[in-house]
């Protein structure tokens, strides 16, 4: 399975990721060395086989609808690499900066 | 016998009949750090001033006659995926350099509740992919027994530290072998519980329904002991069970009476090397030697289990590691000089819409983008730039330029993750993506549901299945490290326990005619950790692999 370097692009623009030229030559080869050999699933048979995304089949884990402490506003913020007093701060969403 | 020779289950009876204190015993593991670690560099942190103060803490509680923990004053070695409260977590990534989580993991909130004594946090494979430590964002660890070659991983550091007697215990984790693979590639044993044994709070997320926590040490009575600690619900993980933990420690001596031995065709068919192969069938002697049955069974499915697992993998991956965003903590790129970037690209892009302009910049994007990286040192982002074409072949317009949001984003990313967890991210990302998702994931889902049918088959007719952990001893650095495709077939044997959530465990069984450690991997049903540590357990009373040396002092 091929892929070329504009799906590349494409992926690690969906990712959130910005490769330099070289690493999307690189990304393209070994993508399709990895792909090619996962062509291999393609053998099994799996007609009617419930997909297993989980090892337990535990549902509805369900905790008591209380209460509890928390991490306060001041522990959670101070691991941000940007914030001000109260919030997060990140680069402007809309429009020009 | 100097104190780091003994294992933990003989430390702890010399404390607790007073034959030796915490202090005496952390300072010897302390003492070996420090004449072993810079050759072995499995830590990647170790803070010996609170490492004392706590062992003399827990001696004067002895002194006093307080209660005392189940671990109390032995010491643990941390793998750094597990979040220590105000001190730094860094999951061998640039990501997490300087992150300092505000919590404590559960499972390293009962290490100190049973008031062992944290030595320090060991390096691992970037986020825990990879099976060499060599994706380890800071510097790769090395093998104790042959130092230019790798510990396995991702738990390498956990391994090595180990096997060069730098701890009697550590903690580890395993998404599809991260124990097993260098506890086997180092002479230690390891074992990876089922998955819903240990609570999983503040494990960094690598891919969540395969990670579990697990003890790695010298013995199964070792591993035991640690477990006993480790194991249990934990409200804070809705997929950790509610079950009793059984007394693991007290239960370990009995040995399996009339064990039945299942061996897997599939695991001993070509690409297994003849030295590992030979040392896995004496180990499977020996178990006859000691009353058991053997039985050959096939597990039709295994041949597809490693791209099963990396697909499925990395698909979680892809999700989880979409938290690092340069927002609410680790790195983030330096919005100077990617504000100048856009600059540059947009006029860039638009001279190259101008018919007007003469030059209409080069088809490449070497020339654009500043080189910000320097300050994590990820050179591969110096030569990034928005393509002159969109994917969809159309040339490109200021309009397709990334908003500053996005670019943080992207640039974060592209700086803070290495090579390793950047392909991941594609790869999971590539088989999520619209078109891809029912030909990729859900049939991975589907295989991995006959993977765990296999299993359920097989243990209906054995107890345990013993077979390699890895299908050679430990490769060279740097031998794989630019061939992905064979670094992840290197995890063949082990990935299906955690794709059938079973527990799984790997013990020393030999050594190579180059005195390289092998590795026996037992596997059990879900929940019959006790089976399994019985087994282990009984093959070290008959054998003496797991008390081997490295040849580490020779060397110096």
């Amino acid at each position: 399975m091929a892929i070329s370097r504009a799906e590349v692009q494409k992926i690690a623009l969906l990712g959130r990721l910005l490769l330099s030229d070289e690493e999307v030559s690189r990304m393209t080869a070994q993508l399709g060395d990895i792909l090619g050999y996962m062509e291999l699933l393609g053998e099994v048979d799996t007609t009617g086989i419930e997909p297993m995304a989980h090892a337990l089949d535990v549902t509805n884990v369900l905790r008591e609808d209380g209460v509890r402490p928390s991490l306060d506003r001041e522990a959670a913020l101070a691991t941000a690499p940007h914030r001000d007093a109260e919030c997060y701060l990140v680069p402007a969403v809309l429009g020009e900066v | 016998m100097a104190l780091v020779d003994r294992t933990a289950s003989e430390l702890l009876a010399e404390l607790t009949a007073l034959r030796a204190t915490s202090v005496e015993l952390t300072r010897a593991f302390l003492d070996q750090i420090e004449r072993r670690d810079g050759q072995v560099r499995a830590f990647l942190r170790v803070d010996p001033a609170a490492a004392l103060a706590r062992a003399e803490e827990i001696d004067r509680r002895r002194a006093a006659g307080k209660p005392l923990g189940r671990l109390a004053g032995l010491p643990v070695a941390i793998k750094d995926v597990l979040c220590t409260q105000g001190e730094a977590t860094t999951c061998g990534s640039r990501m997490l350099e300087h992150f300092r989580p505000p919590y404590d993991a559960t499972v390293v909130q009962r290490l100190r509740a049973a008031d062992a004594v944290l030595l320090g946090k060991t390096n691992m494979d970037e986020f825990a992919m990879g099976g060499s430590n060599e994706n380890s964002a800071f510097f790769p660890t090395h093998n104790p027994w042959d130092l230019v070659r790798v510990p396995g991983g991702s738990s390498g550091g956990a391994a090595a530290c180990v096997a060069a007697r730098m701890a009697p215990l550590s903690i580890g984790s395993d998404t599809g072998g991260s124990i097993r693979c260098p506890a086997g590639l180092c002479g230690v044993s390891g074992l990876k519980p089922t998955y819903g044994r240990v609570s999983r709070y503040g494990l960094v997320a690598f891919a969540s329904s395969l990670d579990q926590v697990g003890p790695l040490a010298r013995t199964a009575e070792d591993l035991a002991l640690l477990l006993e600690v480790l194991a249990g619900h934990d409200p804070l993980d809705s997929t950790s069970i509610d079950l009793p933990v059984p007394r693991y420690s007290e239960t370990v001596r009995q040995p399996l009476v009339g064990l039945r031995l299942g061996l897997i065709r599939e695991h001993f068919a070509a690409g297994l090397d003849g030295q590992v192969e030979a040392a896995v069938r004496e180990a499977v002697a020996v178990y006859q030697s000691l009353g058991a049955t053997v039985k050959w069974l096939s597990l039709p499915h295994s041949k597809y289990a490693v791209a099963t697992y990396y697909v499925i993998a990395p698909c979680e991956a892809s999700s989880n590691l979409a938290r690092y965003d340069g927002v609410h903590y680790g790195y983030r790129t330096d919005e100077r000089s990617m504000a100048a970037e856009l600059d540059q690209e947009r006029g860039r892009l638009q001279q190259a819409g101008d018919p007007s302009a003469t030059a209409v910049g080069a088809p490449s994007a070497t020339a654009v983008g500043a080189p910000s990286a320097a300050a994590v040192g990820a050179p591969s982002a110096a030569a990034v730039g928005a393509p002159l074409t969109t994917a969809a072949g159309a040339r490109a317009t200021p309009d397709d330029l990334d908003n500053p949001l996005v670019r943080m984003y992207r640039r974060t990313r592209a700086e803070g993750f290495g090579p390793e967890v950047k392909r991941r991210i594609m790869l999971g990302t590539y088989a999520l993506s619209a078109g891809y998702y029912e030909a990729y994931y859900k049939k991975a889902l589907q295989v991995r549901r006959l993977v765990r049918q296999d299993f359920d088959r097989a243990f209906a007719e054995v107890d345990l299945v013993a077979g390699p952990v890895t299908p050679t001893p430990a490769f060279k650095i740097g031998e794989k490290i630019d061939d992905p495709l064979s670094m992840y077939l290197f995890d063949l044997y082990t990935v299906s326990a955690n794709l059938a959530g079973l527990a799984a465990a790997s013990i020393p069984c030999g050594f190579t005619s180059g005195g390289l450690p092998i590795g026996l991997q037992l596997q059990a049903p879900p929940f019959h950790e006790e089976r399994l540590l019985r087994g282990a357990h009984m093959f070290q009373q008959a054998t003496d692999w797991h008390t081997r040396k490295p040849p580490l002092d020779q060397r110096q």
